[in-house]
């Protein structure tokens, strides 16, 4: 895996997550992220992912994982069994969100979660002038065959923080080759949030 | 005394397939020809000769006790690459490669050879015939040593932890401290639970497919049935059958509720269909339907390799298993630093995934390392027979892993991770 491969916010979470620390990572695909933070950051990982022929590829790469729907893949873990919870582009493809965030919350000291942000200009722009689901890199998808359940931008997502006493302890946008540092409901294709609870 | 064809034999013994002609209804392909381990002999290992007795869960004494076994590939030279394979209800010590004259290989030839998911390249495979069983290993058809009769009822009742016992015994015989893994399937996973929760540090990993924690009230009834069967034929006599006729009859109705628990709706239906025997006789309740025709041909050819009173004991030891004796699950797994993978099968109603998810729930809650599959399959509960890509990719990289990782105990837990 050469590292132009990886998407820019996989260099934050490498920022953000100390090294021996343990992980569940939500919905984690074919176990890219995941399989990094071990070989860098030497984590102790476990995944959990609904798609069978990712659990094929994440059990090729060494990963511990479970095959679940991680709607209701966490109410056996015991309160702050894990460092870290990560959810990557999985949060707005939950039922339910709301929940998953409380339990991911409950388990983890931290959470550190990554979504598409609905209001960057060029979405914006295909619906205003366009008229029309925005199609962007971050939501590659069209209106029928979306994962996406959810639609959020940045701002929704820090004033859905606020409204729930959950800590914003720090943030990071990414654009399409960079990261973005002003602002970022506008500019950001992709929100990284690493939150905890009050 | 220890008769000398019961003494252990050289470990490890097999030579090359090519070298003896065998008759294979179906010539496999070169490729496969090299992925077989080739000939193979079941040997022999006795122990718990009296006064020292095995004591097993119900506080009987059992002895001698003879197992019969097989191993493949090689043992290393600081003995850690052992891998002990568990057999299912009917399943015997040959799971692997041809027997002398035989065309059929053992039952799990598919998944253990050169280059299989039990690569015999790199890992020494051990598989033995459980307590109770009549393939080799001591059951109700071995000869008692008191009277010099077969067992028949005198025979103990048995569980699974002493299956797990006897394979204690064996590995100790065969020196190995720490077995890489255990794996098993359906009664197999039981006693690779049983391995992960009563002997946790002589195990690197388990491989548990296709199975429970313990069995629910559907899972008994459907075991009452076949024994029901088997002691409602006449010749059964309370067991004593032996050098009379055989309770063939009722064995065969056992197998046949067997067979039907072991498929799904929809791999009955693509197989048989309504589709009619092609020379069914017209009388009145005569064998109409192929799937009849099938139960009774797998009824029939049950009869001939199994013994009913083992069929008895050993759904009797299923019945009873409870792995973590009646306390929650996560209890028993406290503590265990071995790594497990926990596989079901989509259309396995015999076993549900749902059995399976309970195991992992009590994986996470005890924080074992574990992962889990719940493989996409029409097959049944039969799938993990069958499934053979699908499961060998998996227990492939998983044992690879565990034997990559550094052994986990109490003491260098921290230093492992750290690694």
């Amino acid at each position: 895996m050469t590292s132009e491969s990886l998407p820019l916010e996989y260099g934050v979470f490498l920022d953000w997550i100390e090294a021996g620390s343990s992980v569940l990572d939500l919905g984690c695909g074919d176990g890219k992220l995941l399989s990094l933070l071990v070989r860098e950051k030497k984590v102790k990982a476990q995944g959990i992912e609904i798609d069978e022929q990712a659990i094929y590829r994440c059990v090729a790469k060494g990963l511990s994982v479970f095959h679940q729907d991680i709607d209701n893949g966490l109410s056996e873990y015991a309160n702050k069994s894990f460092d870290y919870v990560i959810l990557n582009q999985s949060f707005q493809q939950v039922k339910k969100p709301d929940i998953v965030l409380t339990e991911a919350l409950r388990v983890s000291e931290k959470v550190i979660i990554s979504f598409p942000n609905f209001a960057h200009y060029r979405a914006r722009v295909q619906i205003f002038f366009n008229g029309r689901t925005p199609i962007t890199s971050s939501l590659p998808y069209e209106w029928h065959d979306t994962p996406n359940l959810h639609f959020l931008s940045i701002l929704d997502f820090v004033e859905y923080c606020e409204k729930r006493n959950i800590t914003i302890e720090t943030s990071s946008f990414v654009g399409r080759n960079r990261s973005v540092k002003i602002f970022p409901n506008l500019l950001a294709l992709t929100g990284v949030f690493l939150i905890s609870k009050k | 005394m220890i008769a000398s064809h019961l003494l252990p034999k050289k470990i490890g013994k097999v030579t090359q397939r090519h070298e003896h002609p065998i008759n294979i209804p179906e010539q496999p392909s070169d490729s496969e020809t090299n992925r077989s381990v080739g000939h193979v002999e079941t040997l022999y290992y006795q122990f718990a000769l009296p006064p020292n007795e095995l004591t097993l869960e119900s506080g009987e004494k059992l002895g001698p006790i003879t197992v019969a076994y097989e191993t493949y590939g090689q043992l290393n030279a600081d003995r850690s690459n052992a891998i002990l394979i568990l057999h299912a209800l009917t399943g015997d010590a040959h799971a692997a490669g041809f027997h002398k004259g035989e065309g059929k290989p053992g039952w799990w030839d598919d998944m253990i050879g050169p280059g299989k998911a039990f690569d015999t390249r790199k890992y020494f495979v051990i598989c033995s015939n459980i307590l109770g069983g009549c393939r080799g290993t001591t059951g109700p058809s071995s000869i008692n040593p008191k009277t010099g009769k077969r067992y028949g009822l005198d025979f103990p009742i048995i569980t699974i932890s002493d299956m797990v016992q006897v394979q204690k015994h064996l590995s100790d015989h065969l020196r190995i401290d720490r077995l890489l893994s255990v794996a098993g399937g359906s009664m197999g996973g039981m006693q690779a639970l049983e391995w992960l929760t009563a002997h946790p540090d002589r195990l690197k990993s388990a491989i548990i497919i296709a199975t429970a924690a313990k069995h629910s009230a559907q899972q008994i009834a459907l075991n009452e049935v076949g024994r029901q069967a088997i002691m409602a034929d006449p010749n059964w006599k309370e067991g004593h059958y032996y050098g009379g006729h055989l309770p063939a009859k009722g064995l065969a109705v056992a197998r046949m509720v067997g067979h039907i628990t072991y498929m799904s709706e929809t791999s009955m239906g693509e197989k048989f269909g309504r589709r009619l025997k092609d020379n069914a006789k017209k009388q009145k309740f005569s064998i109409d339907f192929e799937v009849e025709d099938y139960l009774h041909n797998r009824g029939n050819n049950f009869v001939k390799r199994f013994d009913a009173n083992s069929y008895l004991y050993i759904t009797k030891a299923i019945d009873s298993f409870d792995v973590s004796r009646g306390k929650p699950l996560q209890q028993a797994f406290k503590g265990i630093k071995a790594r497990a993978l926990v596989l079901a099968f989509k259309s396995d109603w015999l076993y549900p995934a749902s059995q399976s998810l309970e195991i992992v729930k009590a994986c996470k809650l005890a924080g074992i390392e574990t992962t889990y599959c719940e493989i996409d399959s029409t097959y049944g509960h039969d799938a993990f027979l069958l499934e053979i890509e699908e499961e060998s990719h998996l227990v492939k990289h998983f044992l690879q892993n565990v034997s990559s990782a550094p052994v986990v105990t109490e003491e260098n837990e921290v230093m492992a991770y750290d690694i």
